[in-house]
């Protein structure tokens, strides 16, 4: 059932929305012991938001485009008073003391929050592997990893948990979980989301997003969450354009073009270039117009951002210290403390980049490494911005390969790192761009196409991502 | 670009961002640090002569607000999710001088 479907059904009293939520509890309890989508399971508060729903329904009030629908909560977004962990250690047991802006719009659109989903710790990882809780299984296979670090999300929307959830995505965290899981994943223009109450990672990068199982129902999601917001200063002032409006309005006249260096790189797997080619055709007779295109600095695009999103990690992370909130590990002065602390609370992967990001803003350092990241990031707006002259959308893939077998990368984390090749460059421009299933690889896994746009484009997006569901295999 | 590594290099860090690392991690650490630089150099290929940093992808401009009292977090919420607080503070250990 979409969340279309459920929206629909409910709004018009043709099913209740406490019917709707035990459902998808009843598989959330019966599933999910493999699976490991959620970390945190929110029964009670789902049945009593559902029966609020029918409360309004049944007084012939509207309770919202979302009535009745379930959605699940990547665990770095802020629910007051309801475990908030990041899969980390260091907030095991934190109860924020505030809700994020994107949680409250999903409630008072009348949507059924059923869990907090497993990530990488703090979002930094692309399996769901690196969690303090231990990892997220894909639906699709259970030996193969979800991707990440959305793969709580995106693994409960693949296994019917949710037909809607909520990721975040620093690099790729929303659409390559969304393409190893077989959904629509959206990250949106940087802005056009409110990100207060999302934990931050990289500030300059990072933005929330809708996962789906249809591009409709992304769309539905998106219109929900996005525009102004007083709580976040780096969101877009002016009103968010609506994406369901013009959905189907088909894509006549557009001018497509095929990134090279995103689709040409090292390491794609041929199968996965065969489906961008055939989205790219299906695209063709849909009445664009299709050219490859070049925007040669996006190849520097994981480089730099591995200097870029590590240096704000480094400087976002500081603030657990053992003295506000989560762990504290004792010790003989401050500084002791605070070092046992995140010694103690911070997994692996995370000290990693805390450790990359203090080493590359530090003194002599600074200025070949991350001053210079900065520069190759201007490069790479630049490239788009001469792309997007000639071109009203872009395609590439969104992941190199379908979804790898739990434990193939942990041991090599820059082998893990080239899973985000092809998704880096647009967290780096701030554009919006999305993951849309399209036919499986010879391991019968999920292939996903990305679908890029300019600024504020998402209307087009979303047209183009459309048709590019309808044509899928 | 950079000389290699070494641990001393991670140690450093280490105490710059008030992380305690065991043996185990300072050893991993090294060489894996090591090898996401030599990747992360690849920007240093690129001539980027005259080109200007970005910071942030949104021409920022500073939000302010009306400067009227609204609501803020309630303060025993806040402290009562603190590892340690006392008297309607964050209680942490002592920062400055000689014990008494």
């Amino acid at each position: 059932m979409t969340a279309f479907e459920v929206a629909s059904s409910v709004r018009s009293g043709e099913r209740s929305a406490v019917e709707v939520a035990e459902q998808h509890l009843r598989e959330i309890e019966a599933r999910d012991g493999e699976i490991h989508a959620f970390n945190h399971a929110m029964r009670e508060e789902a049945l009593a938001a559902a029966a609020e729903v029918d409360a309004a329904v049944s007084r012939h009030e509207d309770p919202g485009p979302l009535a009745g629908v379930p959605i699940a909560l990547k665990d770095n977004l802020c629910t007051r008073g309801v475990p908030t962990t990041c899969s980390s250690k260091i907030l095991d047991g934190w109860r924020p003391p505030y809700t994020a802006t994107v949680v409250e719009r999903v409630r008072a659109a009348g949507a059924v929050v059923v869990g907090k989903t497993n990530l990488d710790e703090f979002a930094m990882g692309s399996s769901t592997e690196n969690s303090a809780f231990g990892p997220t299984r894909n639906p699709r296979d259970p030996s193969r990893v979800p991707g990440g670090s959305s793969g709580g999300s995106a693994a409960a929307v693949a296994a019917a948990f949710a037909p809607l959830a909520l990721g975040s995505d620093t690099g790729g965290s929303i659409r390559q979980p969304a393409a190893l899981c077989g959904v629509v994943g959206v990250k949106p223009t940087y802005g056009a989301v409110s990100r207060y109450g999302l934990v931050a990672f990289a500030s300059s990068l990072d933005q929330i997003g809708p996962l789906a199982t249809t591009v409709t129902d992304a769309a539905l999601l998106l219109d929900v969450i996005a525009g102004p917001d007083p709580l976040d200063s780096t969101a877009i002032p002016s009103p968010f354009a609506r994406v369901s409006p013009t959905l189907d309005d088909g894509i006549d006249g557009l001018r497509i073009g095929v990134v090279e260096e995103l689709t040409d790189a090292e390491g794609i797997a041929p199968e996965v270039v065969a489906a961008v080619e055939q989205a790219a055709a299906a695209l063709e007779a849909a009445g664009a117009s299709v050219e490859r295109v070049s925007a040669p600095s996006t190849t520097y695009g994981l480089s730099a951002y591995y200097l870029i999103a590590p240096a704000e990690a480094s400087s976002n992370l500081a603030r657990y210290d053992g003295v506000r909130y989560g762990l504290r590990v004792d010790g003989a002065d401050v500084a002791a403390m605070n070092a046992r602390t995140r010694g103690a609370g911070f997994g692996t992967e995370v000290k990693r980049r805390i450790m990359l990001g203090t080493y590359a803003l530090s003194a002599g350092y600074y200025d070949a490494y991350y001053g210079q990241a900065q520069r190759v990031r201007t490069l790479i707006i630049r490239d788009f911005d001469r792309a997007y002259e000639r071109f009203d959308a872009l395609l590439s893939p969104t992941s190199p390969t379908t979804a790898f077998e739990l434990g193939a990368k942990t041991a090599d984390p820059l082998s893990m790192y080239l899973n985000d090749v092809c998704t880096i460059p647009t967290n780096l421009a701030g554009h919006p761009a999305m993951s849309v299933p399209f036919g499986t690889g010879a391991d019968g896994l999920p292939i996903g196409v990305q679908v890029l746009a300019n600024a504020l484009q998402e209307p087009l997006m979303f047209r183009v991502a459309r048709v590019i569901e309808q044509h899928a295999p | 670009m950079a000389d290699r590594i070494t641990r001393a290099d991670v140690q450093h860090v280490a105490t710059l961002a008030r992380v305690a690392l065991t043996d185990d991690e300072i050893d991993h650490l090294t060489g894996e640090l090591g090898a996401i630089l030599d990747h992360a150099a690849q920007v240093s290929a690129l001539d980027t002569d005259g080109v200007p940093p970005t910071a942030h992808p949104l021409p920022l401009a500073n939000v302010v607000r009306a400067d009227t009292v609204r609501p803020s977090l309630d303060r025993d919420e806040v402290l009562g999710e603190a590892p340690a607080a006392e008297a309607g503070r964050f209680r942490v250990p002592r920062i400055l001088g000689e014990a008494p």
